[in-house]
């Protein structure tokens, strides 16, 4: 247990670590991108006089270091600072969005996680039957279309075809749960079907790959029924790929959803985070783009210790 | 070539079918100019045209020939997708190995770099990077390839350490074989399988990333005809009950389901087991 | 004063049944229009804003910001449904030379918050984009105003540094709206206004939120109780929320949706007839554009009929190489209109010495939808005269930073004035701030001049004609067409018998012009 804790302490430092690189990435990227904040905010109607007024109000033509070593210090005190365009405290700007991405996410990963495990075991255990050719075939098809034309057809079928949900969220602040559930079900069944299919033929692929080891046949020649060989033998042994896909498809719900959010017209974070990034909003996208990574960071390190503490081999390690 | 062919012959037909798409496939996207019956970007009518003798699958949005534009599609997509997903495998799971073999600091520099490229959205480190170097077709290559390489070092990475921790790898190690030997000899053929199945999704999902691209105004840029695109540029249509855009969306899945059929063919004889 | 072009609208059936050739020609009979009825909860979706879209209407820009601004605030003057100008705050305006303004306000408007309109308010909202630290985009719009004075409680003097007499227009543009100055002496750009409606919340990027102002001082305006703005940037999003009703208008419509959509009975298409345009602009100080016979040929190499069908699918009329549109004043509809001509653009080229000419145009699909799409058939046009325009594809992003005014020949993009003279002033005139195509005419500039102190109808007219026909001639800019705005709403959502064509939704005030019957 010692080991996994000191474990747990290295990774969350190197986790910072990360972060830290992480927002020198995006500000590098920032200043790489053509044109500035003020450029993109007045477009076609920049004069080299609004624009340097405009450069002068935000500090835009102080030196990039400086620029960078600010927003660093105020970050640090815990000062997310403002967003350079509305001027709106970034806290205020996120914490709703934020709430609305995770909620969606949330709402998917329930239907979508015990589902691909449950078909994943399942077409492992009926293996090169007709139900484990039609999973898979049906599985291969919804990760085939893009996710915006997999949301275009249920909005076509449940929305258009046959009303029973709204096309597009428009949430209001004061929605009841049942609200909230009834205006997010279409975009969260669109991720649904984009996940499930992954995380489903991982799951069938490790395990049938694990029926080959010695202790499978070992473990058949005792008489072991299929069933109980899947379940009980191979299952705990392919923990380790099994998490890391699923931590992964977690993370895409809650960082990789923007192209679902526009369809939906969802109010959630990757809409916000495009937005930023075409006005070079550098604030927003600094302190958008640290939360995705945060969350990420974290859903590796615990995908991690869970591949390390299934396997007495990586645990009991000298 | 022979040994192939009669493995293929004892396939499921699952695998057959799988490789008989994929060979046509790949015989359309080589032929393209000859076998399409219009230019690529010509605008040959008005859009939306019925399917006709003359226009076989109709014409499109700008009344471009579709039948044209599915089968010049089929070079732009496959190439693009097929050299940016072996490009990936080939950086990830070799940079993965390494570090589930050697550990140590080799490990923490690219795990940590990995870790840093990761957990930048994708779409938006796509976004950013493409805004950046502009967005031509190497690019795009480039930046997808460097994306999905991380995913594959992960899984890779993953595979391996639970192999390089068994007793036969073990074993070559004390027996002091090289880095190279242990990679290739021990650790492929085992950690093949779960990388083989994660190709075929992979594939896929790179010209799923492409179309999702064009989505937000980056991607494969008109008028080059891409299969992503072209959903695209239809999709809206689908919300009338229009099925123009089903037409490259099927020949995505299509493909999607081919290649993996083969995989799964190539799993299961790999995994070694009998039933 | 000033008169507009007639205002051009054609029903959803009149486009159907005639497409192309008969859109934007003719006026159609239209049925009487139902009484406006108060009411009702009026959903619309706009395309162009974001998140970090902020009330400060130095900074508007996109549909999002004037739609809301406008329904929050009034200016002093506005363009109305016939496309006139009309009083708004300001109850008359005059001036003897064109140089000093003389303003009225309306009296007792009081701002959502109770407090009286005064001089000091119109003094500060406009100052908002004069002097040095302005962020403002309108900045060069009031450059000319010298002082800005108030007398007595209900008059604004406006001084200008030359005569202008188109004066009053330019404060109908949508930077102009007025704002209450606080206690502290600060312009309150939370929202307050004179205007038809009051914020209940503003989520840019999402969702805004707006109540009836049930003291509004405007008659027969501000119909809706309540107005819920969306921003939706996926058009197929927008036009399926229509059809399945859960919005009541679209700020625009797709072209290739259009067929399908306009056979739902419950939806209503319209195309009207607008000012906005592209310029295919050459900055004439380089060769090879310094050569008149230059721009000529790749004018006469343009098929402005086959633009109009292929990229606009007909919503849109053809437009003469000057961007004034039929829809605006002093419009000369006596100039011979230049028609795609390969051999005149060969002979051209011929006497300015060329066999045959390569010139790159940069273009991005962020200009309007189908801007590649019309270069790449300008470059099919142009072919037959030995002209082989490149087309480059430039991104969206960062296209007015790193490409608009920088490359030698490219794409760009202009929205509706009310009069030449604002688009002359910025586009065309030596010194102007966006002189796209550096054109420096001396004829140009003194007609510019001298028609902004002109008080004479007739001569004003005569004078305008003059110019249109100069940057026909010898004009940096390919302009081949003026775009229609195509937009749609839900049957039960009604309008007057005009709309105006300024811009999309009826010059962005369908909010308070429109109802639901």
């Amino acid at each position: 247990m010692h080991h996994l804790l000191r474990l747990f302490v290295k990774r969350l430092a190197l986790g910072f670590l990360t972060l830290f690189v992480v927002s020198l990435v995006i500000f590098m990227s920032i200043e790489l991108l053509p044109g500035d904040v003020a450029q993109q905010v007045l477009g076609q109607s920049a004069t080299p006089e609004n624009l340097a007024a405009f450069r002068r109000e935000l500090g835009l033509d102080q030196p990039p270091l400086t620029r960078y070593l600010d927003w660093l210090e105020g970050f640090l005190q815990g000062d997310l600072g403002n967003s350079l365009i509305s001027g709106l405290p970034i806290r205020e700007l996120i914490s709703e969005r934020m709430y609305n991405t995770f909620f969606l996410a949330g709402f998917a990963a329930l239907i979508s996680v015990p589902l691909a495990l449950v078909l994943g075991v399942v077409s492992a255990l009926y293996r090169g039957t007709a139900l484990d050719k039609s999973i898979n075939v049906l599985a291969l098809t919804a990760i085939s279309v893009p996710e915006f034309f997999v949301g275009y057809i249920l909005v076509w079928l449940l929305a258009v075809e046959f009303a029973l949900f709204p096309s597009i969220a428009n949430l209001s602040e004061d929605a009841s749960l049942g609200d909230r559930i009834y205006r997010t079900f279409l975009p969260a069944l669109t991720l649904t079907l984009i996940v499930t299919a992954h995380m489903m033929r991982m799951t069938r692929a490790s395990l049938i790959n694990l029926l080959a080891l010695p202790y499978i046949e070992m473990a058949k020649l005792k008489g072991a029924s299929q069933r109980r060989l899947i379940v009980i033998h191979a299952l705990p042994n392919a923990i380790a790929p099994i998490v890391t896909v699923i931590a992964i498809n977690l993370a895409y719900l809650i960082v990789g959803v923007v192209i679902v959010e526009v369809v939906f017209v969802y109010p959630g974070m990757g809409q916000l985070l495009v937005d930023s990034v075409a006005k070079r909003d550098f604030t927003v996208v600094q302190t958008a783009c640290l939360i995705f990574a945060a969350t990420y960071i974290l859903f590796n390190l615990a995908s991690d210790l869970i591949s390390i503490a299934s396997n007495p081999r990586l645990l009991h390690r000298k | 070539m022979n040994g192939f062919l009669y493995e293929l012959g004892k396939a499921p037909l699952t695998a057959k079918f799988g490789c008989v798409v994929v060979l046509v496939y790949i015989l359309v996207a080589i032929f393209a100019p000859v076998l399409a019956p219009f230019g690529e970007s010509e605008v040959v009518g008005y859009e939306y045209q019925p399917w006709s003798a003359e226009n076989w699958l109709g014409t499109d949005s700008l009344g471009r020939d579709m039948a044209t534009r599915m089968i010049y599609g089929a070079r732009n997509t496959i190439g693009i997708a097929l050299l940016t997903t072996v490009i990936a495998f080939l950086a990830g799971s070799i940079a993965g190995f390494f570090a589930a073999v050697l550990q140590g600091w080799v490990d923490q520099l690219l795990s940590r770099a990995v870790d840093v490229v990761i957990s930048i959205p994708t779409l938006i480190f796509a976004l950013l990077l493409l805004t950046i170097f502009g967005a031509s077709v190497t690019s795009l290559i480039g930046v997808i390839a460097l994306i999905y390489a991380t995913f594959v070092y992960r899984i890779a990475r993953a595979v391996a350490m639970g192999i390089v921790v068994m007793d036969y790898v073990e074993a070559a190690q004390v027996r002091g074989e090289g880095l190279w030997w242990i990679m290739r000899k021990e650790i492929l053929p085992n950690a093949a399988p779960p990388l083989v199945a994660e190709f075929g999704l992979r594939f896929c999902f790179v010209f799923l990333t492409i179309s999702g691209l064009s989505f937000l105004g980056l991607g494969i840029q008109p008028p080059a005809a891409d299969w992503g695109s072209m959903v695209r540029e239809n999709a809206s249509l689908i919300t009338f009950g229009d099925l123009t855009p089903l037409i490259p969306a099927a020949a995505i899945g299509l493909l999607t389901v081919a290649v993996n059929f083969i995989v799964d063919w190539m799993l299961h004889k790999a995994s070694g087991l009998k039933t | 004063m000033n008169t507009f072009g007639s205002n051009l609208r054609i029903g959803r059936r009149g486009f159907l049944a005639g497409s192309a050739a008969l859109v934007g020609l003719s006026q159609m009979p239209r049925a009487a229009q139902a009484q406006p009825q108060k009411g009702g909860t009026f959903r619309l979706s706009v395309n162009q804003g974001g998140t970090s879209d902020t009330l400060n209407p130095a900074e508007a820009s996109g549909s999002q910001q004037i739609m809301v601004g406008w329904a929050l605030r009034n200016n002093l003057t506005e363009i109305g449904s016939d496309n006139k100008l009309k009083p708004e705050l300001a109850v008359s305006w005059a001036s003897d030379d064109a140089q000093t303004w003389v303003f009225k306000l309306r009296p007792g408007v009081t701002f959502h918050n109770g407090k009286s309109l005064t001089p000091d308010d119109v003094i500060a909202s406009l100052n908002l984009h004069r002097g040095e630290d302005s962020t403002s985009g309108a900045k060069s719009l009031l450059a000319g105003v010298d002082t800005l004075a108030a007398e007595g409680e209900d008059t604004v003097v406006i001084t200008l540094s030359a005569p202008n007499a188109d004066f009053p227009f330019i404060l109908s543009d949508y930077h102009f709206q007025i704002m209450p100055v606080g206690n502290d002496g600060a312009l309150d750009m939370s929202g307050t206004g004179t205007g038809g409606y009051i914020l209940e919340s503003w989520k840019p990027g999402v969702k805004t939120v707006l109540k009836r102002n049930p003291d509004y001082w405007k008659e027969g305006a501000a119909h809706f109780d309540e107005v819920e703005l969306l921003l939706i940037s996926d058009s197929s999003a927008a036009t399926t929320a229509l059809v399945t009703g859960e919005i009541d208008a679209v700020q625009s419509a797709e072209y290739k949706t259009l067929s399908l959509l306009g056979r739902d009975k419950n939806v209503e298409i319209e195309s009207i007839s607008g000012g906005f345009h592209p310029v295919f602009a050459m900055q004439s100080g380089q060769t090879p554009f310094n050569d008149n016979n230059v721009r000529l040929a790749l004018k006469y190499g343009v098929d402005r009929e086959a633009l109009v069908k292929q990229v606009l699918r007909g919503h849109g009329t053809v437009a003469n190489d000057h961007p004034v549109a039929p829809s605006m004043p002093f419009y000369d509809a006596s100039l011979e209109q230049r028609a795609y001509d390969p051999d005149k653009a060969k002979f051209h080229l011929k006497e300015a010495g060329l066999d045959s000419l390569t010139v790159p145009l940069s273009v991005s699909d962020s200009l309007f939808a189908g801007a590649v799409d019309a270069v790449t058939l300008y470059r099919e046009h142009a072919a037959p005269a030995g002209i082989d325009v490149q087309v480059v594809r430039e991104p969206g992003d960062g296209y007015w930073s790193d490409v608009w005014m920088k490359k030698p020949f490219f794409t760009s993009s202009w929205g509706a004035r009310p009069v030449p003279d604002m688009i002359f002033a910025t586009a065309y005139s030596k010194g102007g701030d966006w002189n796209e195509s550096q054109f420096s005419n001396d004829s140009f500039q003194q007609l510019m001049l001298a028609a902004r102190s002109e008080l004479d109808e007739a001569k004003r007219t005569q004078m305008y004609g003059d110019m249109q026909a100069i940057l026909r001639d010898e004009g940096g800019s390919v302009i081949p067409f003026f775009r229609n705005f195509v937009y749609a709403r839900r049957a039960d959502v009604q309008h007057g018998e005009d709309v105006a064509s300024n811009w999309s939704l009826d010059g962005y005030k369908a909010i308070e012009r429109w109802w639901k019957s």
